[in-house]
């Protein structure tokens, strides 16, 4: 039986036929949305409220998508949004919350609680090394975590003795998603993409991803990507579609711009400590279903609320 | 546990004690939650030399008073570091054998050291789910030695966790090793009542210190399970007032004391 998020062979032979020439990937982001198809596996870079990719996870809300199985290194409140409106069916993930000082998630306890959405937990370098080893076009790759642990009994992670040292080790599967969305600072149009600050796994899952979506705070010219090559992380031929969207992991950060913007999670925590459910749709229908577009949703911020997240960001980064 | 006596809450006082543990000049890996603010106070005290770990991809960074991260995965837990590196890089420098001590909190723990941040209830029908494991799972899987923090309270300190998260000594004695998990182990659980550590062949926890004003009862009526004592337990120094002012300028809109 072949685990099918893992059948690199398959995943091989969809990058094998995909069109790699060097084009003009630019799109908006509504066409660009369109690449996510219903029932897939999408990967969603950056780590709790940090690079989480925005302005992607709006449209595929409002373009209503569903049945999809979201993975995410670290889940923030952006899953409490996939959850909340019925876009995501199941969650590969290593934690699920706002954040510590926020809490346990009221909207992922009542889900998977009442046996709604799947979540599906795996170790953070299980995580890691799930999408590395699909990065690398192997089917898994050992490890030295999980051993002992109760995972094994409830995810396909697999125990072996070491064919070279006789010691234990846990093998975890390669997860090749359908489509993967990161958000960057800066790419140039045929999708040659840079970040600054934590890479997180982002390069990892872009590699691993059949389709890859990148959302970018400035699209730049070429010569300025072939003047700083070191910068690239992810190649243009592994990329689909390239979206510039300034402010697009906002409410959560991009290093060198701007910080989480914690007091619109702390309104957002307090909509669904008092309401729960209700509380999580009124923001969804306020903040997501209501305005046409990313840029209609950022019109309603305060403009208070850019100039603090972008000092802040100044003042631990001195720029 | 609250004492109206003290100058300092049951936060600030276990911050402080976990700080305490951290040897200078060592590596930790910091996960989220009381450890972090607890790295960054030893880091501004008695251990200047410490290096600090993020799993989000931080090695050595210096964290800026009242820019205290809120998690271990942004920016602010990135402040002066020497390196960022992948998600998968800064675990596998622990993989390697590079960390000294992991440092981190716990939901459920039981006698062996085992922690729960899985689910209260079973995995398919949870009673709590909870937010899961993050990075504690690597953690206390391959680090030299694992350092817990936590409240101490009843519901917490179980004889037997729901499900494992991060395995501890597992059924004690030999079990952890013959699991596979052949490196490090928990080294200490430091609560706001008291210090516990493992230093038996049966791998169990076992009261060594605590705290000013607590008394050995205090510790045993909070804990779920028979918790050995140690013969000689101590009685830990209280928090100083510059170690609590250090503590509250890191942290002055309290996200974590």
């Amino acid at each position: 039986m072949v685990l099918k998020e893992a059948d690199f062979v398959q995943a091989r032979a969809r990058i094998e036929s995909k069109d790699h020439s060097l084009r003009d990937k630019t799109m908006a982001l509504s066409e660009a949305a369109e690449l996510v198809k219903d029932g897939e596996i999408v990967a969603l870079g950056g780590t709790m409220y940090s690079r989480a990719p925005m302005s992607m996870i709006h449209e595929i809300i409002r373009k209503c998508k569903r049945n999809l199985t979201v993975t995410r290194n670290m889940c923030s409140f952006e899953g409490d949004l996939l959850m909340a409106s019925g876009v995501a069916k199941k969650f590969i993930t290593a934690w699920f919350s706002i954040g510590v000082p926020w809490g346990v998630s009221k909207i992922m306890r009542k889900f998977v609680e009442e046996g709604k959405v799947e979540m599906e937990e795996w170790s953070h370098l299980g995580m890691a090394s799930r999408y590395q080893a699909a990065a690398m076009g192997v089917p898994f790759l050992p490890t030295m975590s999980m051993l002992g642990s109760d995972y094994p009994k409830h995810v396909p992670a697999k125990e072996i003795e070491c064919p070279f040292t006789g010691q234990k080790v846990l093998l975890v599967p390669a997860l090749f998603p359908d489509t993967t969305i990161i958000h960057v600072q800066r790419a140039d149009k045929y999708g040659n993409l840079q970040v600054d600050g934590m890479p997180f796994c982002d390069r990892e899952m872009a590699m691993a991803g059949t389709k890859v979506i990148a959302t970018t705070e400035q699209i730049v010219d070429s010569e300025i990507v072939r003047s700083n090559s070191d910068r690239t992380f992810v190649p243009f031929f592994a990329v689909d579609a390239v979206v510039e969207v300034p402010y697009g992991a906002y409410p959560s950060e991009c290093q060198g711009l701007y910080e989480p913007d914690f007091d619109h999670l702390d309104m957002y925590a307090k909509m669904v400590e008092e309401d729960g459910i209700d509380g999580a749709m009124r923001y969804l229908d306020t903040y997501v279903y209501g305005p046409r577009s990313f840029e209609e949703f950022l019109n309603l911020i305060p403009f208070k609320s850019f100039a603090k997240v972008s000092k802040n960001m100044r003042v631990l980064y001195g720029k | 546990m609250e004492n109206s006596g003290r100058s300092y809450n049951s936060r600030e006082l276990v911050s402080v004690m976990a700080s305490r543990v951290l040897e200078d000049g060592k590596i930790v890996f910091v996960g989220a939650g009381i450890p972090l603010i607890a790295a960054a106070l030893a880091q501004k005290t008695r251990a200047p030399h410490l290096t600090i770990v993020f799993e989000g991809g931080s090695v050595g960074p210096e964290i800026k008073p009242e820019y205290v991260p809120l998690s271990t995965n942004e920016m602010r837990a990135g402040t002066r570091a020497f390196m960022m590196p992948s998600v998968q890089e800064v675990f596998l420098f622990q993989q390697r054998g590079y960390v000294d001590y992991s440092f981190l909190g716990a939901a459920q723990i039981d006698k062996f050291g085992n922690i729960n941040t899985t689910v209260i209830g079973s995995w398919d029908k949870p009673k709590v789910r909870l937010p899961g494991t993050g990075g504690a799972n690597d953690l206390i899987s391959s680090a030299i030695r694992t350092i817990v923090v936590t409240m101490h309270e009843k519901r917490r300190f179980v004889e037997k966790v729901d499900f494992v998260t991060s395995p501890g000594f597992l059924g004690g004695s030999e079990s952890r090793r013959k699991s596979g998990l052949i490196f490090g182990g928990v080294y200490k659980i430091v609560t706001d009542l008291g210090i516990m550590g493992f230093e038996n062949d049966d791998k169990e926890m076992c009261l060594e210190a605590v705290h000013s004003g607590v008394s050995v009862d205090d510790v045993l009526s909070n804990t779920g399970f028979k918790l050995r004592v140690s013969p000689d337990v101590k009685v830990t120094e209280s928090p100083t007032a510059e170690e609590l002012r250090i503590l509250r300028s890191l942290d002055p809109k309290r996200y974590y004391i």
